[in-house]
């Protein structure tokens, strides 16, 4: 893309998605470690997910204060607002990803008799999903990418599979044996903040989407 | 090369239609075969780099080029139908139904009563005194004015303020009752609240008339017009509503300038 003729312009919208990018990343290692944490009873780690969302937090505030800035500044129009605005979003989007990590990590110490439960290996299988969703649509983002960005869409109708899978596998436990009842309701949880996080992921998609062609996505009803 | 027009633009009544125009200055093309309907209940924006001919368009609208001995027009641009360069046409008339305002105010060196008397007295639009009262205060009212001079109607116009001059200028040019405002750049020697007095005229006129105006000003063209025109290099690159020019324009060209890109 051609450079602005004013540079400290082209520097804000650098400084922009070098912001969402960071943010990504970071949301992308919470996901994989707080299930990391999850499946290992790992609460140490789980306590640094925790303690990470803040960055997290405070990232969004850096993003927020950058777009008005940028658009009291600098007025921008058509792919530059779109950019601006999608960002802004994008920033709000990515941090409730990074609770979403936070809430599974704050699980870890609650999960009893972690091993021979089955479900527990399955979460992480969708977990990658999800996180491969929220690493593809930053790519996506990155790149400018709409044909990606429809991918990742496409992609949390697995996601979703996934999810109403492990509900009835943990159903199905409580059936069994009562005992379980609270470990799998725990695990009910964890699977559903996974299942947000690929709905999260979605929305990106979908603002990458705007951002880059000016239309939103077509409306998938499933 | 072709205009891109936007497609989702609903039906409007054209107050002006050009059909394939070029205007030259000498061997120098200024505008190259440009078609734009201009809608009588709108305000359309020209905008685009310098030298790439909007001013240019906007004065062939009412015949200004006619005063620049090397202009010539060839193509049609009609009023209402009404081919306004074919033989025959009263240009004084022709003027006062697409008036104009020009980039520097220019009151005549006259009373403020007289600035907005002149054009109806010698058009002939008001029998007596007490008509032509009525169509000073109508028009000074209209262009925000009158108000503020109403108790010094006497005095002369270029004593006014410059937003005031140029809010003068307007209302001189809606006394003799015009159908098409042509604007060429009315803000720019203006401050910036005289420029918002501008701009919430513009949209208190827009329907009444049909409304041109060119811009250096994206952020005035996107506040003041429905519709919007891209001028590049004497062409019409692109045309269509204001706000989908301004968020997603679909000329490569259109976008490097309105983002500050162009150049």
């Amino acid at each position: 893309m051609m450079d602005h003729t004013v540079k400290a312009f082209d520097e804000d919208i650098t400084r922009l998605r070098g912001l969402i990018a960071e943010m990504g990343g970071l949301a992308e290692v919470a996901v994989h470690e707080a299930i990391d944490a999850m499946v290992r009873g790992d609460k140490k780690l789980g306590d640094e997910v925790v303690a990470r969302d803040k960055k997290l937090d405070a990232l969004e505030t850096e993003v927020d204060k950058l777009a008005v800035r940028i658009i009291a500044l600098r007025a921008p129009l058509a792919d530059d607002l779109r950019e601006v605005i999608a960002a802004l979003k994008i920033a709000g989007v990515v941090e409730r990803i990074g609770d979403y990590a936070k809430n599974i990590a704050k699980r870890v110490s609650r999960i009893e008799k972690r091993q021979h439960f089955e479900p527990l290996t399955l979460l992480p299988t969708m977990a990658e999903l999800a996180a491969e969703m929220v690493h593809d649509v930053l790519t996506a983002y990155a790149a400018r990418d709409p044909e990606l960005a429809l991918e990742v869409i496409a992609a949390d109708n697995k996601v979703d599979a996934f999810y109403d899978s492990i509900f009835r596998n943990l159903v199905s436990h409580m059936v069994e044996d009562p005992k379980t009842i609270s470990t799998a309701a725990q695990l009910l949880f964890v699977a559903k903040n996974i299942e947000r996080i690929g709905d999260h992921a979605t929305n990106v998609a979908e603002m990458v989407h705007f951002a880059a062609t000016g239309d939103y996505p077509p409306d998938d009803d499933s | 090369m072709v205009t891109v027009r936007h497609e989702n633009l609903p039906a409007t009544d054209a107050k002006m239609r050009t059909t394939d125009v070029n205007v030259y200055y000498g061997d120098k093309q200024a505008i190259d075969s440009v078609s734009i309907d201009i809608p009588s209940q709108y305000v359309t924006a020209f905008i685009g780099p310098s030298g790439c001919g909007k001013s240019t368009f906007l004065r062939s609208l009412n015949r200004m080029n006619d005063t620049i001995p090397s202009a010539r027009v060839e193509g049609t641009i009609e009023l209402e139908g009404d081919d306004i360069y074919r033989s025959g046409m009263d240009v004084v008339q022709l003027r006062a139904r697409v008036g104009m305002v020009f980039q520097k105010p220019n009151p005549f060196p006259k009373s403020i009563y007289d600035n907005i008397a002149y054009g109806p007295k010698i058009h002939g639009l008001a029998e007596g005194k007490d008509a032509l009262d009525a169509i000073v205060e109508k028009s000074l009212t209209r262009a925000g004015l009158w108000n503020e001079v109403k108790d010094r109607l006497d005095e002369s116009g270029t004593a006014l303020s410059g937003g005031q001059q140029q809010r003068l200028c307007i209302a001189r040019a809606i006394a003799v009752d015009p159908e098409v405002i042509l604007m060429d750049e009315p803000c720019s020697a203006l401050d910036p609240i005289a420029t918002a007095k501008i701009e919430e005229l513009i949209d208190e006129l827009t329907g009444r008339y049909a409304i041109v105006i060119v811009t250096h000003s994206m952020q005035q063209a996107a506040r003041v017009s429905q519709r919007t025109a891209f001028f590049h290099l004497g062409k019409m690159v692109e045309y269509g509503a204001t706000e989908d020019i301004f968020t997603n324009p679909i000329e490569e060209r259109t976008k490097d300038y309105i983002t500050g890109r162009y150049g």
